[in-house]
């Protein structure tokens, strides 16, 4: 769409406004250029989402621990599901927090251009700086969960498996990427569709529930596991149990299907929102 | 000299109409295709092949519009409601793609109107300074350096550190202004149309823009003030449905703007697309300006009165509605205002008006108006809530002053009333 040039600092730099053809070129020069709204805006989010609550940052802490308790009990009292030998409020607490940070991420993406509304009709900046910010807003609270799960472990003295630990960020990057990629996807829709509010409650739902949250893994079968990790957020919950706790199997053929499908839904995600963009003004 | 901005063969087309066919079904049978075909479509228009038959109607809100500005020039721009104008600054300010055509623009544009965008309720004063700062693509360390000037020109520094939602809407304004205003932009865009705040946050507004043009910098301005434009600008373009029809110096092209275009003498008819949808439930029809007679005049005597009639139309009853005229001179000094509901039993009577079709005819007494030309305006609006629809420039027209008293003399009279005064003279000694 936009190009901008800046040969000499000191001059002003010189935009060259055109219709954009096709795939629109990424621009990633502008979004550098904005990079400290990004900042601003995670800042923002984090500031502001508790405001005016009671319990203000403890919600952080309340919303992970009661879902832990709500599956404590159907899942090890009423169902007894296997865990692989860890206590289940860990086992489960393990899976909560990258799905947790997922589906923040995904919800507060796929409305943020919509929530957004007046900047986007009034004013120009990479639209790109929307969804990133949203997504990123959510690792306060994923920080503050990591903390209560320290403490869990320590309290069910649950060992934490040190040798794997350093692949923990790899995973991390791997839940961004996906909650990311998909809130790239619903988020332009979403402009023109509102179809998406709708869709969002059902899709994180069905979601949690193809997701090895509440139990593990290992009672897929053999022949489907390949089909089940399909869905990238297996990759991404497998991956922390193995890291944080040593079960599983670790990186496996299953774990690289994860990251393709991820890493393919961020890149179709990034060019389609970038030939929506063009359009945001005037449909939104 | 350098150019600011080369603007070459500019073209925005929109889509209309998309909606309507969509909502719009007649038997039941469409309804379930339509909703059996819904997710197709929508697969359809994710991979951007949307469904031609949906959207058929297309509108050009801006075509073929070059011109270039030198830098440190003041260009105003004027034209009817959705000749364009809006446009234009949206696609200048990036906030919208062209369909055809390019544009150079050398240097950051800001925009002095679109204040606030992005303030946040919870936030301090303090807070949405950087948040507001950092959207308008000011750098931290620009806003760090400007903030004492910001907060020192918003005049609210008692009550930097509280939420902006406890501020009144004033001091809200204030705020947002001054961020604005100190982005210090190569190149400012004023949509003076859209412009929000009292009459003297809107004074203070083109306050600013009359320093930032003196600092040499590049300035648009959008008006329906055409003294604003002659006071502020020294050329202007009119744009006449989306189409760029002269580019003059400013007094040529208001008298340009104000004389032509006003559709037939002394009435003026609203085509549909030149009344904005935001206007909806009042959709205006048309104003005529007619002699004693009824006949619908171009030019009225100023020793008869002139009745002035406002037709419109509303789809759903508007509460405290009041729909007024603004008659103003061609130099847009305002001579009067004045509203249908004014007085108390008509103000009683029609608190609130109900769907239907209306007209709003006020006459004008004899010997009110000097010789010359006047503009009258329309604004119809719920006072304090909202401005329905709002026309500065509704049409012009002719007072001629035969018989008109002190016309014995053949000199012009100064000032835009000539009224016929009860002198007495007396011999006291």
């Amino acid at each position: 769409m936009t190009q901008i040039s800046k040969s000499n600092p000191h001059e002003p730099h010189t935009v060259y406004i055109k219709p954009s053809k096709g795939l629109a070129a990424l621009n990633l020069r502008d979004l550098l250029h904005y990079r400290e709204l990004i900042f601003f805006m995670v800042w923002r989010d984090v500031k502001v989402k508790y405001k005016q609550t009671l319990l203000g940052m403890a919600w952080a802490v309340v919303q992970p621990v009661m879902t832990m308790l709500v599956f404590t009990f159907l899942f090890d009292r009423v169902a007894k599901l296997p865990t692989e030998g860890i206590p289940y409020p860990v086992f489960s607490f393990t899976a909560l927090l990258p799905w947790g940070l997922f589906v923040t991420a995904l919800n507060q993406g796929s409305r943020s251009l919509v929530a957004h509304q007046n900047m986007v009709t009034k004013i120009y900046f990479p639209r790109l700086i929307l969804p990133t910010a949203s997504v990123f807003a959510g690792m306060v609270d994923f920080l503050i969960a990591f903390v209560i799960l320290v403490i869990l472990m320590f309290i069910y003295q649950v060992a934490p498996a040190w040798h794997l630990l350093w692949t923990l960020p790899l995973f991390l990057l791997l839940a961004i990427i996906t909650a990311l990629g998909v809130a790239l996807w619903l988020s332009a829709i979403n402009v023109q569709y509102r179809d998406v509010n709708q869709a969002l409650p059902f899709l994180t739902q069905f979601w949690l529930f193809a997701t090895p949250v509440a139990y593990s893994a290992s009672v897929i079968s053999e022949k489907w596991q390949i089909v089940y990790s399909l869905n990238p957020m297996a990759g991404v919950v497998n991956g922390f149990r193995w890291a944080l706790l040593g079960v599983g199997n670790g990186p496996d053929i299953t774990l690289w299907v994860s990251v393709a499908i991820s890493v393919l839904i961020f890149i179709s995600g990034l060019f389609y929102f970038r030939s929506m963009e063009k359009t945001f003004a005037d449909t939104i | 000299m350098t150019t600011a901005i080369s603007v070459h063969n500019l073209g925005k087309q929109y889509k209309i109409g998309a909606a309507e066919t969509k909502f719009r079904y007649n038997m039941l049978r469409d309804v379930i295709v339509d909703t059996v075909s819904a997710p197709v479509r929508l697969a359809k228009a994710m991979i951007g092949k949307s469904d031609r038959r949906m959207n058929q109607n297309y509108v050009w809100a801006l075509k073929d519009v070059s011109f270039d500005l030198e830098e440190g020039k003041v260009l105003g721009i004027v034209g009817r409601n959705g000749a364009g104008k809006s446009t234009l600054l949206k696609i200048l300010s990036r906030v919208t793609e062209p369909t055809t055509g390019t544009v150079t623009v050398r240097g950051r544009v800001g925009s002095l109107l679109e204040v606030g965008t992005g303030f946040h309720p919870e936030l301090t004063g303090r807070e949405n300074i950087y948040m507001n700062g950092a959207i308008l693509g000011m750098k931290r360390a620009e806003i760090d350096a400007k903030f004492d000037e910001i907060v020192d020109f918003s005049e609210v520094s008692q009550f930097i550190d509280t939420p902006v939602k406890r501020y009144s809407s004033g001091m809200y304004l204030r705020l947002a202004f001054a961020v604005a205003a100190h982005l210090e932009p190569e190149i400012l865009v004023v949509d003076e149309v859209l412009a929000v705040g009292d009459a003297e946050f809107q004074k203070k507004c083109l306050g600013k823009m009359g320093d930032v043009a003196q600092q040499g910098r590049t300035v648009l301005f959008v008006s329906h003030n055409m003294s604003a434009i002659l006071r502020l600008t020294q050329e202007a373009i009119v744009l006449n449905k989306g189409q760029l029809i002269m580019r003059a110096p400013s007094q040529e092209a208001v008298d340009f703007y104000l004389s032509s275009g006003q559709s037939q003498a002394g009435e003026r008819v609203w085509e549909a697309d030149e009344v904005p949808a935001a206007s909806a439930p009042f959709t205006p029809i048309s104003l005529k300006v007619k002699e004693i007679s009824g006949k619908v005049v171009d030019t009225v005597r100023s020793t008869e009165p002139v009745t002035v009639e406002f037709e419109y139309k509303l789809s759903s009853p508007i509460t405290g509605l009041r729909v007024g005229l603004y008659v103003s001179t061609m130099r847009g000094e305002y001579v009067f205002t004045s509203f249908d509901t004014d007085t108390p039993a008509l103000y009683e009577k029609f608190d609130t008006r109900d769907a239907g079709h209306y007209v709003s005819r006020a006459e004008l007494p004899a010997d009110l108006l000097n010789e010359g030309r006047y503009v009258v305006g329309v604004n119809a609006s719920s006072f304090g809530v909202r401005r329905y629809f709002m026309d500065e420039n509704a049409l012009a027209f002719n007072v001629d002053i035969s018989g008109a008293p002190g016309t014995q003399w053949a000199e012009p009279r100064v000032g835009p009333v000539r009224p016929r005064l009860n002198w007495k003279i007396e011999r006291i000694g």
